[in-house]
């Protein structure tokens, strides 16, 4: 029988709290349990203000030139996928990160950590990748590194990759200038990259018709630019997909984000998946698509460029910038009630419950 | 999607909630069971749609919030072995045992890892043969006859390295302890459609009877609640209580027969333990001693692994319905899914998560939540 | 709890001890595990819950019942728009 007890602080759940004191998995998930180990690691240690403005990349001005400048490390299992692999995703990668910020892409590093064992066939395979995709890219691989660690190490490849660009003089692209009124542009359907790579994986296994859409922005980012300068600000939602990084928008901004549901383009493919394992397609990780944050005047033709785009046919307006209290994303659903769409903890799990 | 999408169809759910505002005349407390159905009513805001005389309340539907501490503990025990690999749905992942969570455990060098279905962890068990595989078998109802399989197919196999430490939970028990209580204000339930869908409605006809609660057997789509609402109402403003399926494209009468009697093969009705509730008479399943060899708590030698929960806890009061997540003073406080103090916060079928995935701007928490820093 | 979604056979497969079949699933297609619907065949629709058809859709039932709802929400759908509850 309940005992009655009249103060508050006496009623406990079951279970402690774990104190997390070694890193785990979802700390690099690009959800909550990474923007803690920012928060509370690396920016206190680097305390600078170009890396307080957490943006996909770090633009500097080095003897009156505008420079931007990111790294990226790719960890993917498996490491060959379809529509893609490590190294075409390395480079893709690593040249959106420019491009969010305006850059033109020029310059990228390599640097391999080999796991000992890995077939040379398998990097013969990666390398000819990186090639090709910084060729079709624009991009030179001028300088890299090799390390080799012993088998057990390793998980067979991971490959880090660091871009330069040029960032144009008054282009000023940031995760702290989205306003009120602004509003968000989406290239394309969501979800593409995430379920590819699932479906490959051990234990979850499916068929599935959809690739990953691993692809470089940065002619569709100069076509926006050509459109407008009146964009605040544009993300590549990789990990943590969409739901990710407008709530990073958000909080840097301060402000509140409204999504209409109805309005989000996704595959019937990736829906199905998503249903049967229970994700919400809104976290699963994006490689070629972009979020644009747009001055209201400007959605339009905005828009208009990023549809003569190959990468960005589907593209749509799907939300509003608006006031907020405190920083906050939420979605309008079809029975027109909204709800929040919060930054995970950690990466999302399929789920039976 | 075919037999889904039609049943998220804003102007039928319209017209629906039209017909339930019209015909409730009193103020009705209704309850879901399944954390499934708390999930569409939080995630579509069905709740702020509903009439104010309409009031939901969420019961114990979920799993993983049930799963006994002690369980958890065990899991995390065989997983830190090195012959090991736990292998687990997803939604277990990170629930917190005494003293850490399977992820932890994971980054402490144990092998976890994630399947959608028992098959794949039977598979596993197959290609890892100097290995043991543990399979945490979890669920309502639902769940019990893919694990049941998967402990048949493994001893007709003889797949030798699998076994299953399981924490079946059912839901009728669960119903009627509930109703029991004194505090209970549930004027009508909804039945989860995918545990009748395996059990038949036959379970829920006694307890309607002997409480004298109408109980509709409801889906998981905004339309199925809503319809599932309405009959309630219906019944309700003319004094019945019987026994109504309103998810018919899945659910019969008798339910599933194959399925049920690979489960009585397979396992027998237990006492069972809820967290943060105790121990409900005949509630769960175990694993029969024909397939003790199967049967991870027997071979393991797990049963010195006990632990302490404390007397009152306001996660049992939120499974109960008595409280709501809101009501928690640590609730979007010290308590969110990044880290969670319960089990509710941490399933994402949890009521606890689904009032704070979906709805925490209502309660004013979220700006208390934002402003401090996540408690350590 | 209990996620189950309905999809919809393509074709069976005999394991031996076993039926199971590719169902699909809104473009997607998963091999699931017919055991616990022996009537079950290419075309129908079942409830998949963990990779077992935990039902066969009762399509004619389905039909059914929602015609009645069709019609409601058709009703709905001529009335004139009035504000649409918004709780952001």
């Amino acid at each position: 029988m309940a005992k009655k007890t009249n103060s508050l602080e006496q009623l406990t759940c079951p279970a402690p709290l774990p104190v997390k004191d070694t890193i785990v998995l979802g700390h690099g998930s690009g959800g909550r349990l990474s923007a803690e180990l920012m928060r509370s690691i690396f920016l206190p240690a680097f305390e600078n203000p170009v890396l307080a403005r957490l943006d996909d990349q770090a633009i500097v001005r080095v003897d009156g030139t505008r420079l931007a400048f990111t790294t990226d490390s790719f960890v993917v299992k498996p490491l060959f996928f379809p529509g893609g692999d490590i190294g075409s995703l390395a480079v893709h990668g690593t040249v959106n990160d420019l491009a969010m910020g305006g850059a033109t892409p020029l310059f990228l590093s390599t640097a391999f950590i080999i796991e000992e064992g890995l077939p040379m066939e398998t990097l013969r395979r990666v390398v000819a990748s990186l090639r090709t995709a910084a060729r079709n890219a624009g991009v030179e691989i001028v300088t890299g590194d090799t390390k080799v660690v012993e088998k057990g190490c390793g998980d067979q490849l991971f490959l880090n990759t660091t871009g330069i660009g040029l960032v144009a003089d008054d282009l000023e692209l940031s995760a702290n200038r989205a306003r009120p009124g602004d509003r968000v542009l989406l290239s394309g359907s969501i979800g593409e990259h995430g379920i590819a790579i699932l479906a490959q994986r051990e234990g979850l296994e499916f068929e599935c018709p959809v690739e990953s859409d691993s692809a470089p922005l940065h002619t569709l980012v100069a076509g926006m630019l050509k459109a407008s300068r009146e964009i605040r600000c544009m993300r590549d939602p990789t990990r943590g997909g969409v739901a990710s990084a407008l709530n990073e928008i958000a909080e840097q901004s301060h402000v509140g984000i409204q999504l209409e549901e109805s309005a989000i383009p996704i595959r019937e493919e990736v829906r199905g998946a998503c249903e049967m394992l229970g994700l919400d397609p809104l976290y699963v990780a994006n490689e070629g698509k972009l979020i644009a944050i747009v001055a209201p005047g400007a959605a339009d033709s905005v828009l208009e460029a990023m549809r003569c785009h190959s990468l960005g046919r589907n593209a749509q307006i799907v939300g509003t910038v608006r006031e907020s209290p405190s920083p906050l994303v939420t979605m309008r659903g079809a029975l027109g009630t909204s709800r929040m769409v919060d930054m995970l903890p950690g990466d999302q799990l399929p789920r039976i419950c | 999607m075919k037999y889904l999408d039609e049943y998220r169809d804003a102007h039928i759910a319209r017209a629906l909630l039209t017909e339930i505002t019209q015909q409730a005349r009193q103020p009705w407390v209704l309850m879901e069971i399944c954390g499934g159905q708390t999930h569409t009513i939080m995630r579509y805001g069905l709740d702020e749609l509903l009439p104010p005389n309409i009031e939901l309340v969420h019961g114990p539907g979920c799993p993983v919030c049930v799963t006994p501490l002690e369980t958890i503990d065990k899991a995390l025990e065989l997983a830190s072995r090195p012959e090991v690999i736990l292998v687990s749905y997803g939604d277990m992942l990170r629930v917190p045992g005494s003293h850490a969570d399977l992820f932890q455990v994971k980054a402490a060098g144990g092998d976890v890892r994630v399947v959608y279905s028992p098959t794949d962890a039977l598979k596993i068990a197959r290609q890892n043969p100097e290995r043991k595989v543990v399979f945490l078998a979890i669920g309502f109802e639902t769940t019990a006859p893919a694990n049941a399989i998967a402990v048949w197919q493994a001893k007709h196999e003889r797949i030798e390295n699998f076994s299953v430490l399981v924490s079946h939970v059912l839901v009728p028990p669960a119903i009627r302890a509930l109703m029991t209580s004194p505090d209970c204000r549930v004027n009508g339930f909804i039945a989860p459609g995918h545990v009748c869908t395996v059990m038949g409605c036959g379970e829920y006809e006694a307890l309607a009877r002997d409480f004298r609660v109408p109980i509709v057997v409801g889906g998981f789509e905004p339309v199925d609640l809503l319809e599932a609402i309405l009959l309630l109402v219906r019944q309700l403003e003319k004094g019945e209580s019987r026994v109504e399926n309103q998810y018919v494209r899945s659910v019969n009468y008798q339910g599933n027969l194959p399925a049920q009697r690979v489960v009585e093969e397979v396992f027998e009705i237990a006492d069972q333990k809820w967290r943060g509730i105790g121990i409900i008479p005949r509630s769960g399943l175990r694993v029969r001693e024909e397939y003790g060899d199967y049967d991870a708590s027997r071979i393991f030698h797990l049963a010195s692994i006990t632990a302490e929960e404390p007397a009152e806890c306001i996660s049992a009061r939120v499974l109960q319905g008595l409280k709501k997540p809101t009501d928690c003073p640590a609730f979007g406080m010290r308590c969110t899914p990044h880290n969670p103090l319960g089990a509710p916060m941490v399933s994402s079928e949890g009521a606890c998560a689904a009032y704070y995935n979906y709805r925490r701007n209502l309660c004013g928490s979220a700006t208390l939540a934002r402003q401090s820093p996540e408690a350590s | 709890m209990c996620l189950a979604i309905p999809g919809k056979i393509l074709s069976c497969d005999d394991l031996g001890f076993a039926r199971a079949g590719r169902v699909q699933f809104g473009g997607i297609v998963r091999q699931v595990r017919l055991d616990f619907v022996p009537d079950a065949n290419p075309g129908d629709y079942v409830m998949v819950h963990v990779g077992f058809a935990i039902s066969k859709v009762d399509e004619a039932e389905a039909q059914r019942t929602y015609e009645l709802l069709a019609e409601m929400g058709a009703l709905e759908a001529e009335l004139p728009p009035d504000d649409s509850p918004d709780s952001a």
